[in-house]
């Protein structure tokens, strides 16, 4: 006999007889029914009219039938709150009863009904249970805290519980403390300001010694608690690290997991010089392997994870290259991954066996593989620079092979190789030629009309080839599109005779017959860049291009380290940090690693000194955001916009001249032929209709010209050279900023007998090589109790020496009378410029790209403004606010700066509404500027 | 925690579910079908799927999918392991996990996950502890209650539970005291079209059935411990003389278990017991192709191999094979297009080969990609690594135990590309 036939029914309707059987006097037969019961429940049958008659079976001596009838209440008791109730009394016995497994039995289950009215009388047994004699019960007790503090946690903390669980982490029993703090975390995860897990070196060392005896499920919980603690200097740390490493050898990969985790995070404290460093790095390396001889979900896991350690410390994995090699049977998810990771690891070393087996690959069955097989031989070549030769030489193999996708696939791999490393092969570009009919895809047609466009000048036949595409040029993906006509653009630049007409034709077609705005933008910019001055067009459109790298597909580093921390979890699966996807966003706390602690410090070389920093070794490489491939496309107009030969080259011209002649220059006595009306009025934009004086550079620059009017703030004049100390003459004083021009406004007065003459001005260097502008001019002799306003121009040429303070200004003044020094600090925000406002994809660039060490913060109090209102003061200053963003209640401002000689200091300024301090954060290259910086935001927000 | 677990079978139907907070509607498993469908093949369902307020994480055991539904940040491996437990104690219980068993024991299951859960924390995944709270059905005893009204509940708290061997019952006794290792090796290796070795390592397991009766303390030495370098122990295992000593000395849990895990990796010479010959190759502009392998012994250490059986996915366009074995018989399915050759034994007088035509789609161009050999086999009585049991010794028991170690080595994921 056997359970299934719990789910026969009868015609008279299962309800009824249940019913029936439920209330017989004999035991078997209710038995019986319950399991009847139970059966139709787990299979999500509602059976919850029986409420009544199923509770009237609980009072039994029958564990069994007592446990199933507790499984029925779990389920319903919240559809039948009323008739809940009636179970209460047998509860409140059962926590007494003698046996501890119903003791524990009762509370547990109470806790899962949640249903209010109970939850009041599981209050009294609750704390009975919590301080019971049996460990087993204890440990019952301490999840039955979450549970209610999941249904009512104003009634959990009033009681008190939270105290008594607090308690248990100093229980005996190794399960109990385990229970304790797994029950401890889920609580706080729904209260992150609340410092429930309190670690402490005592209560650090407690769950230590619980972790070696616990059960396997409890040594995740305190592994993943451990994770939490931030210990106070290396040895600490060290200490941690030696017992948690035996983990490492557990059967269970989540234990391994969770002890990565911790080493990982704590290795952090430990100095590189330290032997036990490179013991800890060894021992790594074998557990994280193992995980990749389990079941192809622990796999899958485990891979998402060794990513991200992979990009953190990749010396741990270098020699296991091996085992990320794909079977063909692998689930797919865990192919890709391997192929990820592969890449990752990928070294002159091993590049030819990696190379051997991504061709491998690509002769594979699925085609998702075989594409990202073929993309990352592409990306070998970029991170490996020996291999790219050999690499190229695959993907040829591979584009003979003919098969669509994959030649696809190569074409657009190629395209990113030339941009690595420009003029080296260009000889494949007549096999890459041959296949163009068969591209179908967007990405692999935009990608070979690029590299025609590039090479425009080697292809003969460039101009045809292009042309062909012209012929469906509306059918066209906007990616194509916008490819087309750079590339057209491009060949009418290097070879301008012969292509007149095509360009004409992809400019009109762009401009007049599309309704894409993009498109259209590209095409009248390029309009008006070549009729206006081809020579800067040339230097634009053909400008050189920034080398890609392969940093680009890496995890930026302090969203890798915040990851590290977060090793094991849902975060490290998607590769977000949980705030960017747990629900409502509640109980996230933002977690870091630990920064290397003071006593090993000193013992450092400068080159491993950065923890988490990344090296700032790479001058010539854009990290680009987001995802590389789609990057590239845009990327052509994007660098000359800043380009010195621009301003240089800048023409003085009206707007109706613009379009018409300039281009003669080029094509010597041809007609450009004027573009048709609607272009003249939909490419000038208001406020390029009046005459541009600055030609070029306005073009791109639509923001500028928003500089404020009202000018920086300005402190009220104070004493520089008292009277005593000059004789007589006394100087008062302060520093302006006005629409770009810095000034020191005087007030002299002749505090002396005689008459004053012969005022003259110097200025000692300084460290942002201040001077004066213009001969101080003081019209008229200044008489006895005389006083004589005057402004100062400033400007930034003068020779530079660095000061100390940094913003000291040393000053010689002369009169007839004699010499006078003096010195005077200046407010650092005079010398914040215009154009301080970074674009944003910038912003977040160089902000990871600062090493953490340069960052600064300070407090700026008793400020009680509003964002709004600190914003707008500290913009009319020309701090510019990048982005803003709301957290937790609080508002992050996203400022940046720049001061006259071009450093760029990027700040994060976080107000919290009703509270009258704000927190600065501050990064510069240059991280001396940042207290001066600070002043300058104390002074602005101040006043 | 865990929320919820909905048991699935191939067909897409739920027939179980188990709820240990509140009620989770069935139609969260709409995002997990979709990922299914999307997935073409069940295997490749991927194991965490999100869905706007819960993630569903999946394990694929034996033709059933235990699909779990979180709802906060919980650590995913702890969740797939925990779901393979449960897969382990239903098979340990039942016999199998199939639906079949799973509904005909749905009682004892929904016992079962209730004693192993709760509030989503795990509470008692040792077997050992199970069996004593919730006993297995067996024909006998499910005739026994019948009569007598008892049950299948243990009433008093299972001895193991809070003693610091949390694995092993109290009171174990057994007329004939034994205990037995099996040393289980399994090669994984690709090798090349040329025969070299691409990729090979070595995943051990040391299985042990141990039947003594009271609390045995044992320890396992070995004649060249030095080969374990990157190993897994049960939790019965004291690390800290493994460290000093390199010896294994436990408490064993009562029954079968998985004493250790370990890896010998590609650093240390693999041996590869076989080798195979081939030569399939397809014609361009026509409709057949060769198909010939030939299998031969190579580093076997003198062993006979055996139990040895090929499985080749053969591309799409292949339509039916027409081959001839020297010995053992193969099929080929025209539907998944697997061939599978099962050999039997080497004998190294007359090798065992598979040769013949293969017959493709007319009209269709010639296959890509060249087929992987997957192969299986087996020697008895060789851990191919060289590991040796050197003696086992028992403390804390007066009696004599029997004891015993077999070795065997089997192919793992064992392919030849060609």
């Amino acid at each position: 006999m056997t359970d299934s036939k719990y789910f026969t029914t009868t015609k008279k309707g299962e309800i009824f007889e249940l019913k029936a059987e439920l209330n017989s006097d004999k035991k078997e037969k209710k038995k019986e029914a319950v399991k009847k019961v139970i059966a139709s429940m787990t299979v999500g049958k509602d059976v919850s009219a029986l409420f009544p008659d199923v509770v009237n079976c609980m009072q039994t001596d029958n564990l069994e039938l007592k446990k199933l009838v507790y499984l029925y209440l779990m389920n319903y008791a919240k559809s039948q709150p009323d008739m809940a109730i009636m179970a209460v009394n047998t509860f409140v016995k059962d926590c007494e009863d003698p046996n501890p497994l119903i003791r524990a039995l009762a509370v547990r289950t109470m806790g899962c009904i949640r249903v209010d009215k109970i939850t009041e009388y599981l209050c009294e047994p609750l704390r009975k249970c919590l301080k019971d004699e049996d460990p087993y019960v204890r440990k019952t007790a301490a999840v039955c805290v979450a549970k209610l503090h999941d249904i009512n946690a104003q009634l959990v903390e009033d009681q008190g519980f939270l105290d008594t669980l607090k308690d248990l982490i100093s229980d005996s029993n190794p399960m109990v403390v385990a229970n304790a703090v797994a029950a401890l975390s889920e609580i706080a995860e729904s209260h992150p300001s609340s410092n429930l897990l309190d670690l402490n070196p005592q209560s650090i060392n407690k769950l230590l010694t619980a972790l070696n005896e616990c059960t396997e499920w409890g040594q995740i919980f305190i592994l993943d608690c451990l994770a939490n603690y931030m210990p106070k200097d290396d040895r600490e740390a060290q200490s941690i690290c030696e017992r948690v490493t035996p983990r490492l050898s557990h059967a269970n990969s989540a234990v391994v997991l969770s002890a990565v985790k911790v080493l990982m995070k704590f290795m952090e404290m430990l100095s590189k010089d330290l032997d036990y460093y490179g013991t800890l790095l060894k021992k790594l390396a074998p557990p994280l392997v193992t995980l990749l001889s389990a079941e192809p979900e622990l796999q899958y896991v485990a891979l998402r994870n060794i990513n991200l350690i992979v990009q953190k410390r990749p010396e741990i994995l270098k020699h296991e290259m091996k085992v990320f090699f794909v079977k063909y049977n692998d689930p797919i998810y865990v192919k890709l991954e391997k192929l990820d990771i592969m890449i990752r690891l990928a070294s002159q070393a091993n590049i030819a066996q990696v190379l051997a087996e991504l061709k491998e690959y690509a002769t594979e069955v699925d085609v998702d593989f075989v594409r990202k097989a073929v993309r990352a031989i592409g990306r070998c070549a970029i991170k490996v620079e020996q291999s790219a030769e050999r690499c190229v030489s695959t993907l040829l193999d591979l584009i003979q092979t003919k098969v669509n996708y994959v030649v696809q696939e190569a074409i657009v791999v190629i395209k990113d190789i030339f941009r690595k490393y420009p003029n080296k092969y260009e000889s494949v570009i007549a096999t890459l030629c041959e296949n163009l009919d068969s591209l179908d895809e967007p990405e692999a047609r935009a990608a070979m009309i690029w590299i025609v466009g590039e090479y425009a000048e080697r292809i003969d036949n460039a101009d045809e080839l292009l042309e062909s595409f012209l012929e469906g040029f509306h059918d066209e993906s906007t990616q194509v599109q916008l490819q087309l006509l750079t590339a057209i653009v491009k060949l009418f630049l290097k070879k301008p005779t012969e292509t007149q007409e095509l360009v004409q034709q992809v400019l009109s077609l762009a401009t007049q017959d599309s309704d894409n705005p993009d498109l259209r933008d590209r095409g009248y910019i390029y309009w008006r860049l070549l009729s206006t001055d081809p020579v800067a067009a040339k230097e634009v459109v053909l400008a050189e291009k920034p080398l890609i790298s392969e940093e680009t597909d890496l995890i930026e580093p302090t969203l890798l380290d915040e990851l590290i921390c977060y090793i094991g979890t849902l975060a490290s699966v998607y590769h977000k940090p949980p705030s960017a996807f747990v629900e409502g966003g509640r109980g996230v706390v933002h977690k870091s690693l630990p920064p290397r602690t003071a006593s090993s410090e000193s013992t450092e070389s400068p080159e491993t000194a950065p923890a988490g920093a990344p090296s700032g070794d790479q001058p010539d490489v854009i990290p680009a955001q987001g995802d590389l491939l789609g990057d590239l496309l845009n990327l052509d107009l994007g660098p000359p916009v800043s380009g010195p030969p621009l301003a240089a080259s800048s023409v003085q011209m009206g707007a109706v001249d613009l379009l018409g002649g300039g281009l003669d220059s080029l094509i010597g006595d041809t007609n450009f032929g004027a573009p048709p009306a609607a272009v003249t009025t939909a490419a000038t934009p208001a406020r390029l209709g009046a005459p541009i004086s600055s030609g070029l550079s306005d073009l791109f620059d639509l923001t500028s010209g928003v500089g404020t009017l009202s000018g920086s703030y300005v402190a009220p004049k104070a004493v520089w050279l008292p009277a005593i100390k000059a004789k007589g003459l006394e100087i008062s004083g302060t520093f302006t900023r006005q629409v770009g021009s810095i000034s020191m406004d005087l007030q002299l007065t002749n505090k002396a007998l005689q008459v004053m003459t012969d005022f003259a001005i110097q200025f000692n260097r300084n460290s942002f090589g201040l001077a004066p502008a213009a001969p101080l001019q003081v019209h008229a002799p200044l008489s006895p109790n005389q006083t004589v306003e005057l402004s100062l121009p400033l400007n930034t040429v003068g020779s530079v020496m660095k000061m100390e303070p940094l913003n000291n200004l040393q000053v010689a003044v002369k009169n007839n009378i004699d010499v006078f020094y003096f010195s005077t600090l200046y407010p650092l925000h005079v010398l914040f410029v215009e154009d301080g406002k970074m674009d944003r994809q910038m912003f977040l660039a160089t902000w990871k790209d600062i090493p953490n060490e340069n960052e600064a913060q300070f407090q700026i109090r008793d400020c009680p403004l509003n964002t709004e209102a600190a914003s707008n003061k500290l913009q009319s200053s020309n701090i510019f606010t990048v982005a803003k963003r709301s957290v937790e209640g609080q508002d992050m401002l996203y400022q940046s700066l720049k001061l006259t000689n071009g450093i760029w200091v990027l700040a994060e300024l976080r107000i919290q509404p009703g509270n009258p301090s704000m927190t600065l954060s501050l990064k510069c290259r240059a991280p001396e500027v940042s207290q001066h910086v600070y002043q300058a935001y104390e002074t602005i927000l101040k006043n | 925690m865990i929320h919820s677990l909905f048991l699935i079978n191939c067909s897409g139907d739920i027939f179980l579910e188990k709820h240990w907070k509140s009620v989770v509607s069935q139609s969260v498993c709409d995002y997990f079908f979709e990922a299914q469908e999307k997935a073409a093949d069940v295997e490749n369902v991927p194991p965490v799927i999100s869905t706007p307020h819960h993630y569903l994480i999946s394990i694929y055991r034996d033709k059933l999918f235990f699909v779990s539904v979180i709802q906060t940040e919980v650590p995913p491996l702890f969740v797939i392991e925990f779901l393979h437990r449960v897969a382990d104690t239903f098979q340990d219980y039942f016999g199998e996990c199939s639906e079949a068993a799973i509904k005909d024991n749905v009682v004892i299951v929904y016992e079962l996950l209730e004693e192993m859960l709760d509030n989503g924390f795990p509470l008692a995944t040792e077997s050992n502890i199970l069996k004593e709270l919730i006993k297995p059905p067996t024909i006998l005893r499910s005739v026994v209650n019948s009569i007598t009204g008892s049950s299948n509940v243990g009433d008093t708290l299972p001895t193991g539970q809070l003693s610091n061997i949390p694995w092993r019952r109290a009171g174990v006794k057994y007329t004939n005291n034994e205990a037995y290792f099996d040393v289980v090796e399994e090669i994984d290796a690709i090798i090349d079209k040329s025969g070299s070795t691409v990729f090979a390592e070595i995943q051990g397991v040391i299985d042990a059935c141990i039947k003594l009766s009271g609390m045995p303390d044992l320890s396992l030495s070995f004649m060249n411990p030095r080969l374990l370098d990157d190993v897994s122990f049960h939790p019965c295992i004291r690390f800290k003389r493994w460290e000093s000593e390199r010896v294994l000395s436990f408490i064993p849990p009562d029954g079968n278990f998985r004493l250790i895990s370990y890896r010998v990796s590609s650093q240390n010479l693999v041996a590869i017991p076989v080798y195979v010959k081939h030569n399939i190759s397809f014609k361009e502009n026509s409709s057949c192709g060769r198909f010939d392998i030939t299998i031969g012994p190579k580093q076997n250490m003198g062993k006979t191999i055996e139990g040895i059986t090929v499985t080749v996915h053969m591309p799409k366009v292949v339509l039916n094979m027409n081959l001839t074995p020297t010995q053992g018989s193969y099929t080929f399915d025209p539907v998944t297009k697997v061939l599978a050759w099962d050999v039997g034994k080497i004998t190294p007088q007359k090798l065992p080969s598979l040769k013949g035509l293969v017959n493709l789609q007319s009209g269709a161009p010639k296959p890509e990609e060249n087929p992987s050999l997957n192969i299986q086999f087996k020697i008895q009585q060789l851990a191919i690594s060289g590991l040796k049991v050197n003696r086992l010794d028992m403390y804390g028991e007066k009696y004599k135990p029997f004891k015993g170690v077999k070795y065997v080595t089997k192919a793992g994921k064992f392919q030849v590309r060609t």
